[in-house]
């Protein structure tokens, strides 16, 4: 039942826009933040992030519609009347584009990591290179899947005693979420609490203490490109197979490189970055929930505004003074 | 007949302990490493007794670190062996070094800055459990360092401990990998003389229980007296001496460092400080420095024409910002500087309009385009001027009569003018910066570290062309963490401690442990 509830309408939905768009800010952050201990920084997350929901949605989509198939050809051979197919949906088969999204946005960070690794090569231009090279890949292979729908990843009503349908709507959280929080706790954890997580801040802090040590930079470095690119990979499925749960070619605009600076902002704390993903996820709902109880007057300006945040941000927390506390030594934009 | 042969060790057994239980012997016989067909190392062989302290002299240049780097298995030596208790053991990588018990403490830190010092030491070690119980590791620690000469604290990131807890740190570090064998590249550089007598003291002391044997790089003939039993001598990638260091004379192993060349004496300082004209003045001198923890707030400080103004203290004691805000890298956070009564904050106009002159730390990094000509880093004071007016077109010709007359009268060792100037050695290149900031009228110098890492020569022939400055009657702030340097240049001596001047005293009549005591923080 929908319930006119005045502005109380717009704290609502930024909380449930907070959670649903943070999501896939959450993923890439803390993905990048991985990266970035190493020593690295990755700009082409845009582009495993735009490939990843590209993917994620073409193959969810295949899977779904192979399995719709199987089943009615099933049916026929037993002779029965084919079923009715039409409201099917495999979470499953949602569930495979992520972990597919995943292994290539993994792909795409290894191949990152491998270039960085050769001599005199600059970490930032590969990654634009990257960047371009995802998006440009993700729109040609991604054409023929931008008419048919695929299935939906799952989501958990954690507000389904309310009658108010927004209550519902707001609190229905993604499961992708609740593993991002886990994961974000769990990073902030091992980073120092395990040989893994000490290995990747020593590499990140200072390569010649990590080589007297005996530690392969480059290994390390392109592993932990890998896994920050299979983070933003899983982001991206959040995107075209949750919210907003198709696939265009507009459908991230410019999440990825936010997400980067959200790791500076979050000074490369995993759970600084789950705060901060809810503060960019919250804000880039502002438009919308402004516009949902009629306010219209500067739509466009609402929207705007996690653009506008990230750049007060990071003004208000540069100093032309100060080197910025927490970075990781190695890391080529602070030195 | 040369020193080296009229010395000789006593002839000691082997001792039978078995490595890892206690100190033992370390000798090199004819070790020579070649790149190509120079001979870095040529035919060295010195035996570091168990259990003693060993010194390791020698100029820029003479092969020490490349033979302690054939020993730590950094470099394969072209010939010669290695023996460890006298059995000859082949050391492939740092890490068989490890293995068997040879450690070195480098001259700079190889801590990570981020850790903590208990991360640091936990990551050291060979094998890290790959989930670390931290309770468990600081009831061992805390135990291991009960038995330790001296503490650190463990839970304060490495960049925020003072350079002197660093060094001790990196000694510890050693000794909780459990090496019997250390090798300290110049260990005390960072330590206050009170500090650096307590660390040696204790190692010796260590070193003479049988736990531990050290050889240590130097270049302080005070330490080879007070702390070393034994000491080698290199030049030129030749073992020149090795002997008992009660043998030996200040005078000797001189001659041994730098053969029977005899040394320019540093100029005197002619005329007395013109106190009524002071050129340089700070007052409620405050900045932060790049972290934005640390404060250095100066109240007042003035240097008069024809006066050096030393700054000593420990590095990392505010001294870098000072230079930093002087030069203009950083910003006043409050206060003011003013040269000649007028206010300066290190813009290119003022600095010409008052005739100041900067030479930073590492001028390679900090005063040179490293990549462009030596020319072209000669002329960046002058190149666009031509007598008041500015310049549109260079007169490249000019730049380079101007290079040459400068290389020439500093006596810069280049292979051309065209050469990048980060293809010079590292007198050579602050001989350059040296010339282009002091050519012409002087009227300030700002001057840090001028000598850091340089030979006899080249440091003889820098410092006087300060004094010259100075004589000529420019104001001079030289921050140094030399205190030898200090105490032979300035009329006038500060000690910065925790951004602070903590002490002043004029350098006649000086004492050192004072002046070591508030570098120390003890005021």
């Amino acid at each position: 039942m929908e319930t006119d509830l005045g502005w109380w309408a717009v704290p609502l939905a930024l909380i449930g826009g907070a959670i649903r768009i943070s999501t896939p800010f959450l993923f890439v952050s803390l993905g990048e933040t991985i990266t970035e201990k190493s020593g690295r920084i990755n700009l082409g997350l845009e582009g495993t992030l735009v490939f990843g929901a590209m993917i994620a949605y073409g193959m969810a989509y295949l899977i779904g519609d192979a399995w719709t198939q199987a089943e009615v050809a099933a049916a026929l051979a037993q002779g029965l009347p084919a079923p009715d197919v039409s409201a099917r949906s495999y979470p499953m088969a949602a569930w495979l584009g992520v972990a597919i999204a995943a292994f290539a946005g993994a792909v795409f960070g290894l191949v990152h990591g491998l270039i960085c690794s050769l001599k005199r090569v600059n970490d930032i231009a590969v990654g634009i290179a990257m960047m371009l090279f995802g998006m440009g890949i993700a729109f040609y292979f991604g054409k023929p899947f931008i008419a048919p729908a695929a299935p939906d990843l799952p989501s958990i009503p954690f507000a389904g005693w309310s009658d108010i349908a927004q209550v519902r709507d707001a609190f229905n959280v993604n499961v992708l979420f609740i593993i991002g929080i886990a994961l974000a706790v769990f990073l902030w954890w091992a980073f120092r609490n395990t040989r893994l997580g000490l290995i990747l801040r020593v590499v990140g802090d200072s390569a010649d203490a990590a080589r007297a040590l005996g530690y392969d930079l480059n290994l390390v470095r392109t592993l932990a490109t890998a896994v920050g690119g299979a983070f933003a990979g899983i982001a991206g499925a959040f995107l075209s197979l949750y919210y907003p749960g198709s696939w265009n070619e507009g459908i991230s605009s410019g999440q990825g490189l936010m997400a980067v600076a959200l790791v500076i902002f979050a000074r490369w704390n995993p759970i600084a970055c789950f705060w901060a993903a809810m503060l960019f996820g919250g804000t880039s709902a502002l438009g919308p929930a402004l516009q949902a109880v009629g306010v219209t007057g500067g739509y466009y300006l609402f929207n705007a505004a996690p653009y506008i945040l990230t750049l007060g941000l990071m003004i208000a927390t540069s100093s032309k003074n100060r080197a910025m506390a927490g970075a990781p030594g190695e890391l080529s934009i602070t030195r | 007949m040369s020193v080296a042969e009229v010395l000789e060790f006593p002839v000691e057994a082997p001792p039978p302990a078995a490595i890892g239980s206690a100190a033992f012997s370390v000798e090199t016989i004819g070790m020579t490493k070649r790149f190509g067909s120079f001979a870095a190392l040529d035919d060295v062989s010195i035996r570091v007794r168990a259990g003693t302290v060993h010194a390791l002299l020698g100029e820029n240049g003479a092969g020490k670190s490349t033979l302690v780097k054939c020993i730590m298995g950094f470099y394969q030596p072209s010939a010669g062996q290695l023996l460890i208790n006298d059995r000859e053991t082949v050391i492939k990588s740092p890490k068989d070094a490890h293995t068997s018990g040879l450690g070195m403490v480098y001259q700079h830190f190889t801590l990570i800055p981020s850790l903590t010092a208990m991360e640091n030491l936990v990551i050291s070690r060979p094998h890290v459990p790959p989930v670390i119980d931290w309770g468990k590791e600081r009831r061992d620690l805390e135990a291991f360092l009960a038995n330790m000469p001296f503490r650190v604290p463990l839970d304060t990131p490495i960049s925020e401990l003072a350079a002197g807890q660093k060094q001790k740190l990196e000694i510890l570090k050693q000794l909780y990998l459990r090496s019997k064998f250390l090798i300290l590249d110049e260990p005390t550089s960072v330590l206050t003389p009170g500090e650096a007598e307590e660390v040696l003291g204790l190692l010796k002391g260590m070193a003479n229980r049988g736990e531990l044997t050290i050889l240590m790089i130097t270049h302080k003939f005070r330490e080879v007296e007070a702390f070393c039993e034994d000491v080698s001598v290199l030049r030129k990638g030749k073992l020149t001496g090795t002997g008992k260091a009660a043998d030996l004379t200040r005078s000797d192993m001189a001659t041994m460092m730098i053969g029977e060349k005899t040394l320019n004496k540093v100029a005197e300082r002619e005329g007395e400080p013109d106190t009524g004209k002071p050129i340089l003045r700070l007052e409620d001198f405050v900045v932060d420095d790049r972290t934005g923890l640390k404060t250095t707030n100066i109240e007042t400080l003035a240097v008069h024409s024809r006066e050096i103004v030393g700054i000593a203290g420990v590095s990392g004691n505010g001294q870098k910002e000072l230079a930093e805000a002087l030069g203009g890298q950083l910003t006043l956070k409050k206060g003011k500087v003013s040269v000649d009564g007028a206010r300066y904050s290190g813009r290119r106009e003022e600095s010409r309009s008052h005739q100041v002159r900067f030479i930073p730390e590492e001028p390679l990094r900090n005063a040179c385009a490293p990549r462009m000509s030596v020319a072209e880093n000669l002329s960046f004071r002058t190149f666009d001027e031509a007598g008041e007016k500015q310049v549109v077109w260079l007169r490249q010709g000019r730049i380079r009569a101007y290079a040459r007359e400068l290389v020439r009268r500093f006596g810069v060792k280049t292979a051309s003018i065209a050469a990048p100037i980060a293809t010079l050695s590292g007198g050579n290149v602050q001989r350059a910066v040296l010339a282009r900031e002091l050519t012409g009228y002087v009227e300030l110098l700002i001057v840090t570290n001028p000598c850091f890492g340089l030979d006899f020569a080249a440091v003889a022939d820098i410092r006087s062309q300060i004094v010259a400055a100075r004589n000529r009657g420019a104001a001079v702030l030289l921050i140094s963490e030399d205190l030898d340097e200090i105490l032979e240049l300035s009329d006038r001596i500060m000690v910065m401690s925790e951004g602070r001047i903590v002490y002043e005293t004029p350098s006649a009549g000086a004492d050192v442990m004072v002046i070591g005591q508030h570098m120390a923080g003890h005021h």
